[in-house]
């Protein structure tokens, strides 16, 4: 790293910075920009009224929620899985492990009207939770069982590599001073998997803000109860509210980046407690 | 790793001493949880499309594939990352070579900056093109003038894909690339290859399964984004569906059984991705332990 950039032998570094410059600002900064623009377009009571009106909060609400839950469960499953697939031996790990990567390589609306059609009041569990009066799709567990679908990988794949780089000479060490399993895993263990496990939560729920293809199909859309944010601006955008829907996604980009920055932040940190371990 | 979505890990098959892990029934338990935690998120979904598709057998399914918008979506999805794919493939490649290659300031800022689409709602990348060049866009006055249609039509949804796309290959050969080093390109220059030379003959064989592994999760992602293009396409039958945006409308006219027909076209392409995925990390496994 401490080489400067006039010692480089390598040729090619305006052609390569100055294209991906360009590229980076034509198909993402000056379109972000132009959200931005015309959101300034607005007063500030305008943009106000909008983002504080009671239908749009409730919006932001759900999606929250709904995500904030989501990532939780995922955050504890996604642990266990983990953990099984790096420490345990048993038939069709690896298909296990590959059906991981699922919800990453499986368009969203794919997985939305399949699982709608699996929990919906007459689908194959839907229908077991009906006659106890519990309604799963079309209602706020729906939409945080399509989150708990898109956030599988984000925690497994973060603990993944973590908990195989664990060295055991701690553990061995924990096992000689005479700890039960279980107090080595609390004590010796799991703080070594906070950072991945916070990384992968913050990431499940970042996405979850965000995510629409599969939640618009098991959601049922019903303003202030199942809409999400993401949903809400489509509607804006249908009825040509153009100021309303970029109000509203100016601030669910600013609660992304400030997402993403603690995501930065977390993985250094990750990264840095994996290096020195 | 620094690319946290899509790491390289390898399943490790041997056992654990004895003393350092779990008494059996606890095993069995945990095993258990996983297995019914990854049987019904994960694969119940997958069952339930190919189950859905065939109801009513053979015949209905392939109607539903050979119908004409059903066709033109998929045409339609192949074009859009025919062009969205190998210009982000070109994207990723020069930004990985200018961030690994170089040092200089503000390259943290620029590797934020790359990943910001990950961190966008799909539907926010729809929206900001709407913004720009709608009717009522910034940009939007001169293009109706000049009878060019970018929102509602195909150069829309191809803008819309390469946004939601952008970070996919520069995320992966970032790290790959950093952990390679320079020296073999710095030995190619002072024996006098010139630059291309260098790249294809000495870069190129190091990161080809890098990079391959990259160009097929962004074309998985490219084929079936839904949220950015369902906003900038208009829904214009037979002309600006793609594939996602045909199941959903086949989906809302109750034809069930032709939308999972459709859904499991591209359920196809997610299981041969990651199949291809897997191939392509055993190879990468198999490189590391080679050196």
């Amino acid at each position: 790293m401490a080489k400067s950039r006039g010692k480089s032998v390598l040729p090619g570094f305006r052609l390569t910075l100055g294209f991906t410059v360009l590229y980076l600002s034509l198909i993402v900064l000056i379109p972000l920009a132009g959200l931005v623009v015309k959101t300034a377009g607005l007063t500030l009571p305008q943009f106000w009224e909008t983002v504080t009106s009671p239908r749009v909060v409730a919006s932001y609400r759900i999606s929250l929620l709904t995500s904030f839950f989501a990532a939780l469960v995922n955050a504890v499953f996604g642990l266990l899985v983990a953990w099984v697939l790096v420490r345990y031996r048993f038939p069709g790990k690896k298909l296990v492990d590959g059906l991981i990567d699922i919800p990453f390589a499986l368009p969203t609306a794919v997985a939305g009207i399949a699982l709608t059609s699996i929990y919906a009041p007459n689908g194959w569990i839907g229908q077991l939770f009906d006659p106890l009066g519990i309604r799963i799709a079309y209602s706020p567990i729906g939409i945080t069982i399509a989150l708990i679908f898109i956030g599988v990988p984000f925690v497994v794949r973060t603990v993944q590599p973590v908990l195989q780089e664990l060295e055991s000479d701690m553990e061995e060490a924990s096992v000689l001073l005479g700890a039960y399993r279980w107090r080595t895993f609390r004590k010796v263990i799991l703080p070594e998997l906070v950072p991945p496990l916070l990384t992968g939560f913050a990431l499940a729920f970042a996405r979850g803000i965000g995510e629409y293809g599969s939640v618009v199909f098991i959601s049922g859309n019903m303003p202030m109860k199942t809409e999400i944010a993401p949903l809400l601006i489509v509607t804006k955008l249908e009825q040509y509210e153009y100021s309303q829907a970029t109000a509203i996604a100016l601030v669910l980009l600013i609660l992304s980046f400030g997402l993403l920055l603690v995501i930065n932040s977390l993985q250094r940190w990750s990264n840095r407690r994996l290096r020195s371990s | 790793m620094a690319g946290a979505v899509t790491t390289v890990t390898a399943v490790s098959n041997e056992a654990k001493p004895k003393h350092l892990t779990e008494a059996r029934w606890v095993r069995g338990v945990l095993i258990g949880i996983a297995l019914l935690f990854v049987g019904v998120v994960i694969l119940l979904p997958l069952v339930t499309v190919l189950l859905e598709a065939f109801r009513k057998g053979w015949d209905t399914y392939w109607a539903a594939i050979k119908h004409p918008d059903a066709i033109s979506a998929l045409r339609l999805t192949l074009t859009t990352a025919l062009i969205a794919v190998p210009l982000n493939t070109i994207f990723g490649v020069a930004a990985a070579w200018a961030i690994t290659k170089f040092t200089f300031r503000g390259k943290n800022l620029l590797i934020t900056l790359i990943d910001l689409p990950y961190a966008v709602s799909p539907v926010i990348s729809g929206l900001v093109y709407i913004l720009l060049f709608g009717a009522q866009g910034i940009f939007g006055r001169w293009f109706i003038d000049h009878d060019i249609k970018i929102v509602f039509a195909m150069p829309g949804i191809i803008l819309a894909t390469m946004f939601v796309t952008f970070p996919f290959i520069a995320r992966e050969l970032i790290p790959l690339m950093e952990t390679q080093g320079n020296q073999d390109e710095e030995a190619a220059v002072s024996l006098g290859a010139r630059g291309w030379r260098t790249f294809f003959r000495v870069t190129l064989p190091n990161i080809k399964w890098g990079l391959l592994y990259g160009i097929i999760l962004c074309n998985a992602r490219a084929m079936g984004e839904f949220g950015a293009v369902s906003v900038v396409s208009g829904h214009i039958r037979g002309q600006t569906n793609t594939l996602p945006l045909h199941i959903e409308i086949l989906y809302n006219e109750y034809q069930y059984t032709a939308a999972f027909a459709v859904a499991s076209l591209l359920m196809l392409l997610a299981i041969v991705t990651l199949i291809i995925k897997s191939l392509i990390e055993s190879k990468l496994e198999r490189s590391k332990h080679g050196d």
